[in-house]
């Protein structure tokens, strides 16, 4: 476990989030995400079926769930990357239901994907530059003329030199991504998803495969974004991380959400603890999810 | 064995039309497969197109020449559009597969009897020359030294051609060097990291695809400018060739695609000299002299096996690339 690197000092936690009682689906005071009805299904599989979800503005989210109950599959759908056979969301109270990916981003929503999806033969520099919206020199006809972009572009380097600076990726540079170590891609992918100033950070397993010393620097960057005024929602796994640096949880299971709620909270949650730390190993998710009983039976 | 000749006719190769055309061409399938990493297989459709919209603008609808230019460049983007609309939202993988088909029926459309009164079908087509070389600014002659003495019309061919390359190289380096050659950079290693970055990649690979297709057409254009529209030349293999150049060159550079055909063309030009004789001289006992032409054939294709395995990044390529090449 790398619970030991935490650090003693507990981040400041965002709270008051919700209105009503806890349940799965509650409403929120001032949720930047307002999801209804969503639902996937890959042949006969049920990959997500979420009725109602709202995520908090300004605060971090994160959502967890055993592998397979979906979270990814609704990070797609959410951020366009997948259509759902049904349902509707809104992004900072605008409909983006079906919306394609590359608008989705422009709007300030951006993610990053499980498997780091650094660009290998560009420098981790131009990495960064791409990550930056409104691009005079990115039209094709523009793009001839170098007066009309080159100041924005030096700007823009600028820019991109200082967020390598803080993610301690500055000496790399001029360096293709593809000679980064996994953690360092985890971080540029980050950095890069900075450069558009986005309101609204979805990390998918930010922390899969990055070993404890990058991990706590991470974690720190996460705690940054929100202080810097951005709303984060995250994937992750390991329970002592969520617990740490989290707002809110949201735990998934078989494309349903079973609980959320504040961490403390929502770690006493006995579904949660069936379906997720694995306290009754033995117990069938379906139980969790009132797909069956205990004995197994469809209900 | 006559040496002379030999090496006369091989370095004749350095500025014949084919060379410049092959260039062009493979300049096009740079900005596809080496920057964007569009795995287009159908370059040779591109190049037909704009050979036949040339001679079939001039020879059916009386256009002057450089119409004719022009409707092979309106044809080469048609053909993109209707080729990417389709694919580009699909994987790499069928683009390839498309993309052959596509030119595949390309050439068989034009070869058809259905489309004689235009195409001529399988004969082709010529005598289209009389515009092109009325605006020729070169004075009647012959001119140059060595084995590159032409007269004003072989020159004039060359330099036009020559000139077309220099401004696409020079577009392809513009290009490659802003914002929008990083977008299409990043489109070839990762489309979904580029749109999740708020990038509209399939206008991007759209706008790829168009503007590498019209320099295959220019390519085909040049192809047809000294002598005639030649049906069997676009054929699959034409485009196997451009990928040839492409990879010995650096499929990602500027300059590769241009010295690679450079040297594809001297290459092909010395064997398909000195292999005959060298089976009249008896130093290939094994073969005829027709057998010799098929295997400088062979020997290109085990050349694109041994750059694609010993050197990927081809002459230009960066050498860091190596490193990282998947």
């Amino acid at each position: 476990m790398s619970s030991n690197v935490l650090p003693t000092g507990r981040p400041v936690k965002t709270t008051g989030l919700h209105s009503g009682e806890i349940a799965p689906g509650v409403a929120k005071v001032d949720p930047i995400i307002v999801a209804d009805n969503i639902t996937r299904t890959f042949g006969g599989l049920h990959a997500v079926d979420v009725a109602h979800l709202e995520i908090p503005r300004g605060a971090i989210t994160a959502l967890i769930g055993p592998n397979g109950a979906g979270k990814t599959t609704l990070f797609n759908l959410l951020t366009g990357f997948d259509k759902p056979n049904t349902g509707t969301w809104t992004f900072d109270g605008k409909s983006i239901s079906g919306m394609s990916a590359f608008k989705v981003a422009r709007l300030g929503q951006i993610r990053t994907f499980q498997l780091t999806k650094a660009l290998g033969l560009l420098t981790v520099l131009d990495n960064m530059k791409l990550g930056a919206k409104g691009q005079r020199g990115e039209g094709l006809f523009s793009s001839l003329f170098p007066a009309l972009w080159r100041k924005q572009d030096q700007e823009l380097e600028a820019r991109a030199q200082e967020l390598l600076v803080k993610f301690k990726l500055d000496a790399k540079s001029a360096d293709y991504a593809a000679s980064l170590s996994g953690g360092q891609r985890k971080l540029l992918e980050m950095a890069r998803a900075l450069m558009s100033d986005p309101t609204l950070v979805m990390l998918d397993e930010p922390m899969a495969g990055v070993n404890p010393a990058l991990t706590q620097s991470l974690l720190d960057h996460i705690l940054d974004l929100k202080k810097e005024g951005m709303t984060v929602l995250f994937v992750e796994h390991d329970m002592a991380m969520v617990s740490h640096i989290a707002d809110w949880v949201i735990v998934m299971a078989e494309g349903k959400i079973v609980a959320e709620g504040p961490p403390e909270i929502v770690m006493k949650n006995p579904a949660v603890i069936d379906a997720y730390l694995g306290a009754h190993l033995d117990v069938d998710l379906g139980v969790v999810t009132g797909r069956v009983n205990e004995k197994g039976e469809q209900l | 064995m006559d040496w002379g000749q030999i090496l006369s006719n091989t370095a004749a190769y350095l500025i014949s039309p084919e060379t410049i055309a092959y260039a062009l061409a493979a300049l096009g399938l740079a900005l596809h497969f080496g920057y964007t990493g569009l795995l287009n297989f159908g370059q040779a459709g591109f190049m037909a197109i704009g050979a036949y919209g040339y001679a079939i603008s001039i020879l059916s609808f009386g256009a002057p020449w450089w119409v004719g230019i022009l409707v092979g460049i309106v044809g080469s983007v048609i053909f993109a559009f209707i080729l990417g609309i389709p694919t580009l939202r699909l994987r790499a993988d069928y683009l390839a597969i498309v993309t052959i088909a596509a030119a595949e029926i390309v050439r068989l459309l034009f070869t058809t009897q259905a489309f004689d009164e235009y195409t001529n079908s399988a004969d082709g087509l010529g005598n289209y020359h009389a515009g092109f070389r009325a605006a020729n600014p070169i004075p009647e002659g012959t001119y140059g030294f060595g084995p590159w003495v032409y007269n004003e019309t072989q020159w004039w061919v060359r330099i036009f051609g020559i000139l077309l390359v220099v401004v696409a190289a020079l577009i392809v380096w513009a290009l490659m060097r802003s914002p929008w050659g990083r977008v299409i950079k990043g489109i070839r290693e990762d489309e979904d990291a580029v749109r999740a970055l708020g990038k509209n990649v399939f206008a991007y690979k759209m706008q790829s695809l168009v503007i590498g297709g019209v320099f295959g057409a220019l390519g085909g254009v040049v192809l047809a400018l000294p002598s005639a529209v030649v049906p069997s030349v676009y054929v699959t293999s034409l485009t196997f060739f451009l990928y040839t150049i492409l990879l010995l060159g650096g499929a990602a550079t500027v300059f590769g695609p241009i010295v690679g055909s450079v040297i594809f063309w001297v290459i092909m030009a010395f064997l398909s000299n000195a292999l005959p004789q060298m089976v009249n001289a008896g130093l290939l006992p094994f073969m005829t002299t027709t057998q010799s032409q098929v295997l400088r054939f062979i020997l290109v294709g085990v050349a694109l096996m041994l750059i694609v395995i010993f050197r990927p990044q081809g002459i230009f390529g960066n050498k860091k690339e190596l490193t990282f090449v998947k």
